[in-house]
């Protein structure tokens, strides 16, 4: 994939830093909008992807390690499988929500019915959205990368 | 080519019926038949995952083993295209 015209490179330097925010949002306040980190995750893709297009697959090759997106991955599998066995841990149920109540992190518990959302609210649910929003940032971006090397003469990974 | 057309019309016909059937069916709105794990979730997901979102707290609380099954299909996904579209080096 080569790199487009400067009218395309400017239109995604703008709308890059939008999705990114956007994305990001989406991830961190899964617990309390619709969205999530599948969802998060999907959104800040369609901005990488955005760059792929409008700078070229050897633009990007260049600044992005295959090896650090797939340690991204792992570690959102990871954080995700240690998240759910901290809930055996505590509280005797895989995917346990032990941190819910607690008053610590994230361990408000709001009143019952319709009520202002407070970010410091989900127990776990939050730092679950995080490691799912990694990993999905990081799998997503592989594929579409991987895709964009199938289709380029250049040399990567 | 006639052949072809009656098939298609005998195809559209059945479907149709069974959308027929499917529609006089179907639940009114806001009154499903079985709704005691809606009202379970709907009255206590606020006390018991401390969480506003109710569909948050199903995928990640009440149905994380499910989450773990979806997060499971993107690493195999993955690996599926990379199986797919990688260069062989000669």
């Amino acid at each position: 994939m080569s790199e487009m015209t400067k009218i395309v490179k400017t239109t995604a330097n703008i709308l890059f830093p939008f999705t990114m925010i956007f994305g990001l949002y989406v991830i961190a306040h899964g617990h309390l909008t619709p969205g999530g980190g599948f969802q998060g995750g999907a959104i800040v893709v369609s901005g990488c992807a955005l760059l792929l297009v409008a700078y070229g697959s050897s633009w990007v090759f260049d600044r992005i390690k295959d090896k650090r997106l797939a340690a991204f991955e792992s570690l959102g599998a990871i954080g995700f499988i240690t998240i759910a066995f901290l809930g055996l841990m505590f509280s005797a149920v895989f995917f346990g929500n032990f941190l819910a109540g607690s008053g610590s992190l994230f361990g408000t518990t709001p009143a019952t019915g319709s009520t202002l959302a407070d970010f410091n609210t989900g127990g776990v649910l939050p730092l679950m959205n995080f490691a799912v929003g990694v990993k999905v940032i990081a799998g997503l971006f592989v594929i579409v990368l991987v895709m964009a090397y199938a289709s380029s003469t250049k040399e990567w990974g | 080519m006639e052949k072809r057309i009656i098939a298609g019309a005998l195809v559209l016909g059945i479907v149709a019926v069974f959308f027929l059937f499917s529609v006089l069916l179907i639940h009114p709105f806001g009154d499903p038949g079985q709704a005691q794990m809606d009202d379970y979730i709907i009255t206590h997901t606020q006390n018991e995952t401390g969480t506003q979102n109710g569909v948050t707290s199903v995928v990640f609380d009440y149905r994380g083993f499910d989450t773990l099954g979806e997060a499971t299909i993107l690493f195999s996904a993955v690996t599926g295209v990379l199986l797919i579209f990688r260069r062989v080096r000669h």
